[in-house]
């Protein structure tokens, strides 16, 4: 068992705590574990990212290799769209549609999109529609981690404990949201699948 | 034994406290900030078994811990790598005064520069130091390190460095933590007058750092931490530095193939340098930062055989940080197939949060520079105020390292070019901008002190600012004139009056201070969500 995980966003939308969650799982499990992930500066509205390895066998480097990532899981389409060389060829792509349009010229949204879809397999959500009709707004990248469920070759209730984790000691109704976010996000993928 | 999952900066920390710290201090920068932030976060600190506090600056931290160390304690200063410039004072006479408790340095190097201004290399300030340097390869070895470093440190009574780069301080594992050795008792220094570094004893305690050095190499030679695999091809040797021998593993599926000297403790093992470059026909030198093993090998004028290839042969880009491709590479493995970088991407560089003080401060100025800007110029500093530089601001011209916005400004007011304004933060000021205001004042230069005053140190993630409330008192105590030290609140819905403000003191002909208070959404946020109040005003 062995996964090698790009995660992508922009600073702000919680992606360390995607993060967060699949060390706490793996930890959970026993796996062998590597998370790289960015500080400081950037963390303020730039670029964001994490590297997150885990397998049955020894994990040496705290980098993913470029052409060896299992998956690339994004909370923005265009930093999908720039972390996709790490992907290996038959690697799965897990991305929420909505832009975060922070610079002065962002590009053509349709064109992100139409080059995200030449990736197979792809999943592609609406992450931030799906949480406001739950009532969870805040949680979008908790339903693009559901989303990216069947890729992770993790089980549900592992994923779910690391959830109140590594939102423990925040209010009952964080953790019950983050849970519904993550749920939704479930759903949405066999749906999809 | 237990697991926990712990960065490497974090591990250092745990690894520290369970070989009997007693003490540690620290400024925060990345990407070292963690090692003090899990110490602060653990059940000693509360508990009030180990002192841990944020420093005024690197050299009062470092200073603190060798007091701490004096009085028989084991002791840590933690500090980014451009800190270390700041404490090179304590660091390198801490080296010939001597350590008695254990005493470490420890110090986040930032190779490709994520969050910092270069990519210097600590491993050179222990050679300057005449110290030993431990460089862990991976977060259980950082949790290991601690332990080791203050045997070290209390065996030679010297301090030590232990360098982290980015990748490791910043990556979590899960790492074997358990035992705990008890902390030092209150003690005097043996031979206390070594710590009076007048000539005639700093003679002396110079003369027996340097014969230590062969006891130094002896250390590395017996340490866990420097391995060698004679096994495999000879036809290359490869030394692998800290982290590059986790990227050497992972590129060779744990086989290299080849001889492997893994090197995790300065000065170099020369036995297994020897044995490599006796036995192997070329040599590759795989390290994070600076070609410094590289170079050592080289040798000048260059030893013809084996040739030594790494950084200064191109084989290893010669800038940033080190990946498990480029390591690839160099050993000739060449790259993997992948997808072409997509042309659509725009960049996306930080910028100040929405609602962020320092935002508005800069649209004040931008406004007030509008008239003035074949003129005028802003000399800033180091902090998220930085960003001024990017659009939609674009208001600073300089950033260079702590404390250079005042001075500058200084300088370049007394050269003829005015408007000089200084634009620095809160901890800025106090770490290194109070000195640079004292100047100005004895000199009556002609400079405009902008403080944005957001109550914390914010681009590390919301330490205690060291001098938190009491910047109007400092200023005047400097003895800045009362009438121009002047508090404004950044805010939108106090636009006009700030501009006001402002251009009034940029035309007062000598030195003024403009406090622009309001606390960092950031944590006044976090604050809000708590549901406990923000700092005071």
């Amino acid at each position: 068992m062995k996964r090698d995980i790009i995660l992508a966003g922009v600073g702000g939308q919680g992606l360390l705590a995607l993060a967060a969650v699949l060390g706490q799982a793996a930890r959970e499990l026993g796996l062998h574990l590597k998370q790289a992930e960015v500080h400081g500066m950037a963390q303020r509205g730039g670029v964001v990212q994490s590297h997150v390895r885990f397998s049955d066998r020894p994990v040496h480097s705290d980098l993913v290799r470029e052409g060896t990532a299992d998956l690339v899981l994004s909370l923005e389409p265009m930093e999908a769209l720039r972390y996709l060389p790490y992907l290996k060829p038959d690697g799965a792509l897990v991305s929420d549609t909505r832009p975060v349009r922070n610079i002065p010229e962002y590009p053509n949204i349709d064109r992100i999109l139409a080059e995200l879809r030449t990736i197979s397999p792809h999943r592609l959500v609406d992450a931030t529609a799906l949480a406001d009709r739950a009532g969870s707004p805040q949680a979008s990248n908790l339903v693009v981690l559901g989303a990216g469920f069947p890729f992770l070759g993790l089980p549900m209730e592992v994923l779910e404990d690391g959830i109140r984790a590594v939102f423990a000691g925040r209010a009952d109704s964080v953790i019950a949201s983050n849970l519904r976010g993550f749920a939704l996000g479930v759903e949405w993928a066999q749906a999809a699948s | 034994m237990a697991t926990q999952l712990l960065l490497g900066d974090e591990a250092l920390a745990q690894g520290a406290i369970d070989a009997g710290l007693s003490a540690a201090y620290a400024y925060p920068g990345t990407p070292s900030t963690e090692i003090t932030e899990h110490i602060l976060r653990s059940p000693e600190v509360r508990a009030g078994e180990v002192v841990c506090r944020w420093a005024t600056n690197e050299k009062t931290a470092l200073e603190a811990a060798l007091g701490a160390s004096y009085a028989g304690k084991r002791a840590m200063a933690s500090m980014k790598h451009v800190g270390l410039n700041v404490a090179a004072d304590p660091f390198v006479n801490a080296a010939i005064s001597g350590a008695h408790g254990g005493l470490l340095v420890n110090v986040a190097d930032d190779p490709s520069m994520h969050s910092s201004q270069n990519e210097q290399d600590s491993r050179l300030y222990a050679d300057l130091a005449l110290v030993p340097c431990f460089e862990p390869s991976d977060q259980q070895e950082a949790y290991a390190v601690p332990a080791l470093a203050f045997d070290l440190s209390e065996t030679y009574r010297i301090p030590v460095l232990i360098r982290l780069t980015t990748r490791l301080a910043h990556s979590r594992a899960t790492v074997d933590v358990g035992g705990r050795r008890p902390q030092n008792p209150l003690s005097r220094p043996d031979q206390p007058e070594r710590f009076i570094l007048l000539p005639a004893i700093a003679k002396r305690s110079y003369e027996r750092l340097v014969s230590l050095q062969p006891d130094f190499i002896r250390e590395s030679e017996a340490s866990s931490l420097n391995r060698l695999s004679k096994d495999g091809d000879r036809a290359l040797g490869i030394v692998a530095c800290g982290i590059a021998h986790n990227y050497l593993l992972e590129v060779t599926n744990g086989t290299p193939g080849h001889p492997v000297l893994k090197v995790g403790q300065y000065p170099l093992p020369v036995r297994d340098v020897e044995w490599l470059v006796e036995h192997c026909g070329r040599i590759l030198v795989l390290e994070e930062g600076y070609p410094y093993v590289e170079a050592k090998l080289r040798g000048l004028p260059p030893r013809s055989a084996p040739a030594i290839h790494g950084r200064l042969t191109g084989d290893v880009p010669r800038t940033g940080e080190l990946s498990p491709d480029a390591v690839a590479m160099a050993i000739g493995l060449g790259a993997l197939a992948r997808r072409a970088t997509s042309s659509v991407p725009a960049p996306r560089p930080p910028a100040l949060c929405p609602g962020c003080p320092h935002a508005d401060t800069c649209k004040a100025l931008a406004e007030v520079l509008a008239s003035r800007r074949d003129s005028a110029r802003v000399f800033s500093d180091i902090g998220c105020y930085t960003l001024g530089a990017l659009p939609p601001h674009g208001v600073i011209n300089t950033c260079v390292e702590m404390g250079a916005s005042i001075t500058m400004a200084h300088g370049a007011s007394e050269a003829g070019l005015r408007p000089a304004v200084a634009l620095i933060g809160d901890s800025t000021f106090a770490h290194s901008g109070m000195t640079g205001l004292l100047d100005c004042v004895n000199a009556k230069a002609d400079v405009t002190v902008i403080i944005v005053d957001n109550l914390t140190v914010a681009m590390t993630g919301g330490q205690r600012s060291a001098a938190e409330n009491r910047l109007v008192s400092i200023c005047r105590g400097l003895g800045v004139d009362e009438a121009h030290i002047r508090v404004v609140e950044p805010h939108p819905r106090n636009h006009k009056e700030n501009v006001a403000v402002l251009d009034e003191e940029i035309r007062y002909a000598g030195t003024s201070v403009i406090i622009a208070q309001r606390e960092c959404i950031q944590t006044a946020k976090r604050s809000a969500r708590r549901g406990t109040q923000g700092s005071q005003e």
